[in-house]
């Protein structure tokens, strides 16, 4: 069996998913990156493979704010960015979709589809409020589970009015309203409807948000945000199966895509990466004013991917050794 | 000799510093810009200032702290933008943190160009109006070269078949064009430039998509904190028509304002329907060129703009309903000193998966296919 993996690797989760020729889901893992996006990429893929017999990888794709690094590190054959990821997958699953809202660990994106394209998008720039991030900051101070901060909330009927246009205001402002003796409930439910309305606010702005609206992202888990978009736009939200990893979805898909239309071998290097120790070592190169900041790593003690030197001095170099080597 | 500086702008420094030693200044260049500058300024500067301020105060620390200098050379304004005031502000804060140094600036004369000349004079070794117009006609010279060679640049970049073929004739032009002293080998460096450029070899089969670019005129002319978008974008496969260029911006407030002080017409007319008001900055500039790369079929707008900048924020919010009657995409991009590349890469990458994406659905092709080959 012919199988596509796409990975997607954010700032607070690595997803992992298979799909067959046919576009279809065979496996899926939503995993915490916890700080470490190559060792949960190392961990996740063993998880995914485990007990699947008869397969063989024909095309990888990588997105999300790591997919240059893991894409080098794997041998992807497709590196896309994380807004078209999203919007093809949820294309291919809801056809009939207008509005895809998608919040993540530290990015929100609203995509609007005109006659089954992508017809304007947005993305947050200068403020993270309202994200997975900023919420599971705030679940931990209050000392819950994510998944009980989201339920709690759903249960609040009466929200109360909390400054969601930054997160440091929005915390100091629910810490008053405990003061003040509001329910816990309430105050969750405000804090989540100060967040949708700044991310209508923000992303939304002089833009359309047309039904079928669908959600997705690790934050469509969360009942209490669910809820306070559905009050506020006054629309029911669409939550596909696979939310939680719509990127690596959209990735495989157009992985299997390239690889199935341009009749392509993959360059995936295979699945003893697993076992590999790989370290990483960064330095700042003095050859000119841009002063990048370079990555190197290393597989065992040998180097096989630099990122981040703008001119290619580095990166280039590798890949001219890797030519040489091979 | 008087020691003088002045900030970056993109590649001014080549016209200004050539202008500068014509009526015999020694002129000292900051180090380029890099994040040491942008950090030097912003510990400096107000929290809320714009990032051109921060860069421009980081460029001055970084020459101060290594020569002497007698006089910083900076523009001024008039209008509601905060950068009417950045000399003064810049010059307190200079003295406040130990550097005594003076500033001239420079404003767009009221009545005639004299004024200028004027408020320069007395700084100056050569001090005819015959030298001062000579030097401006040979800083002119250089500053048309460098628009001309750009604007050519970002056509045929797109094109290339040997990526960075293009950037790198850009930097050996400008290597040579700041180097040179006479008129006559100015004018050879820029005709060989323009001819080695277009006879770079290009992919004929390929329709680039045409994206206007936009915005605040530091935040435009700056590659150096705008993360090389031009660059980045022909690389992309984009062709770039940049709306500001650093001759054309001189031309119209060193002159245009003064013989034709209705020079703005067109963009009023332009922006109408949209911001019936000159905001200040490039604020009118922003929506007009947008309705006119709609009405010019451009496939999308990249809008450029420095956190807190008030004009294009007030343009920004007219650019939606554009978006609506006229159906060009935007794609706005607010930058500051913590914007970090990868966030900037994503949109543009997505916005060009978007432009492409439409443009082929206009003739009936798939989203998968598309994208993928982008």
């Amino acid at each position: 069996m012919k199988l596509y993996l796409g990975i997607d690797v954010g700032s607070v989760s690595t997803n992992i998913v298979l799909i067959d020729n046919q576009g279809k889901l065979v496996r899926k893992l939503y995993l915490r990156s916890q700080g470490n996006p190559v060792a949960s990429v190392q961990k996740g893929l063993a998880q995914v493979i485990k007990e699947l017999k008869d397969y063989e990888i024909a095309g990888v794709g990588t997105t999300g704010s790591g997919r240059q690094m893991i894409g080098k590190l794997i041998g992807a054959d497709l590196i896309k960015n994380e807004i078209t990821a999203h919007a093809v997958a949820c294309l291919h699953l809801e056809p009939e979709v207008r509005t895809i809202i998608e919040i993540g660990g530290q990015d929100s994106k609203l995509i609007l589809i005109k006659d089954g394209i992508v017809n304007d998008f947005a993305m947050n720039t200068v403020c993270a409020a309202g994200t997975g991030s900023f919420l599971d900051q705030q679940a931990a101070r209050l000392q819950m589970e994510i998944a009980d901060f989201g339920n709690t909330a759903a249960t609040g009927n009466h929200p109360v009015r909390i400054a969601g246009r930054c997160a440091v205001f929005a915390e100091s402002d629910m810490i008053h309203k405990q003061q003040m003796g509001h329910p816990m409930e309430d105050i969750l439910a405000g804090l989540c409807e100060a967040l949708v309305r700044n991310f209508i606010n923000n992303l939304g702005k002089g833009r359309d948000i047309k039904p079928p609206v669908i959600f997705q992202g690790g934050v469509a888990a969360n009942q209490g945000i669910r809820k306070a978009f559905e009050r506020i736009l006054g629309h029911k939200l669409l939550i596909p199966e696979q939310f939680d990893v719509m990127g690596a979805y959209g990735a495989a898909l157009l992985a299997q895509n390239e690889m199935m239309s341009q009749k392509l071998s993959t360059k995936f290097k295979g699945f003893q990466i697993i076992n590999e120790t790989i370290t990483t070592s960064s330095f700042d190169c003095d050859a000119c004013a841009n002063q990048c900041e370079v990555v190197e790593l290393r597989q065992g003690n040998q180097l096989v991917a630099c990122l981040g030197d703008k001119c290619g001095k580095w990166s280039n170099q590798i890949m001219e050794e890797g030519l040489a080597i091979s | 000799m008087l020691k003088v500086t002045i900030p970056h702008l993109g590649n001014s420094y080549i016209p200004l510093s050539a202008l500068f030693r014509e009526v015999g200044l020694e002129v000292i260049l900051p180090p380029p810009i890099s994040q040491e500058t942008i950090a030097l300024g912003a510990k400096l500067a107000p929290e809320f200032a714009c990032l051109p301020f921060k860069i421009n105060l980081g460029n001055f620390v970084e020459t101060l702290r290594s020569q002497t200098i007698d006089l910083i050379f900076m523009a001024g304004g008039v209008g509601p933008c905060r950068f009417g005031y950045y000399g003064q502000l810049q010059q307190e804060i200079l003295r406040a943190n130990g550097y005594q140094v003076d500033f001239l600036i420079l404003e767009a004369p009221k009545t005639h160009p004299r004024e200028l000349w004027e408020k320069l004079k007395k700084y100056l070794p050569k001090h005819r109006l015959t030298d001062f117009s000579r030097a401006l006609s040979y800083a002119w010279q250089k500053a048309k070269a460098v628009d001309t060679f750009d604007t050519l640049a970002n056509q045929i970049r797109p094109l290339e078949k040997k990526p960075g073929a293009t950037s790198r004739l850009q930097k050996k032009f400008y290597h040579a064009l700041n180097a040179a002293v006479l008129h006559k080998d100015i004018k050879k460096i820029v005709n060989n430039a323009l001819q080695e450029l277009s006879s770079l070899s290009v992919k004929t089969e390929f329709k680039p998509l045409k994206i206007v670019l936009l915005g605040e005129i530091y935040m435009v002319l700056e590659s150096q904190v705008n993360f090389k978008i031009e660059e980045t974008l022909g690389n992309m496969g984009v062709e770039v028509k940049r709306t500001i260029h650093f001759s054309e911006w001189v031309f119209e407030h060193l002159l245009l304002s003064i013989v034709k002080p209705n020079w703005r017409q067109k963009q009023f007319l332009l922006a109408k329907s949209y911001l019936d008001n000159f905001v200040g900055g490039h604020g009118l500039e922003t929506v007009a060129h947008t309705v006119d790369a709609a009405v010019n079929n451009y496939h999308g707008v990249v809008e450029l703009a420095p956190f807190t900048c008030m004009p294009e924020i007030v343009a920004m919010q007219a650019l939606p309903a554009i978006t609506k009657d006229l159906g060009i995409p935007v794609l706005p991009l607010i930058i500051d000193e913590h914007s970090g590349e990868a966030g900037i890469r994503t949109r543009l990458e997505a916005f060009v998966d978007m432009l492409a994406y439409r443009r082929s659905r206009s003739r009936g092709g798939e989203l998968l296919e598309v994208v993928s080959r982008n």
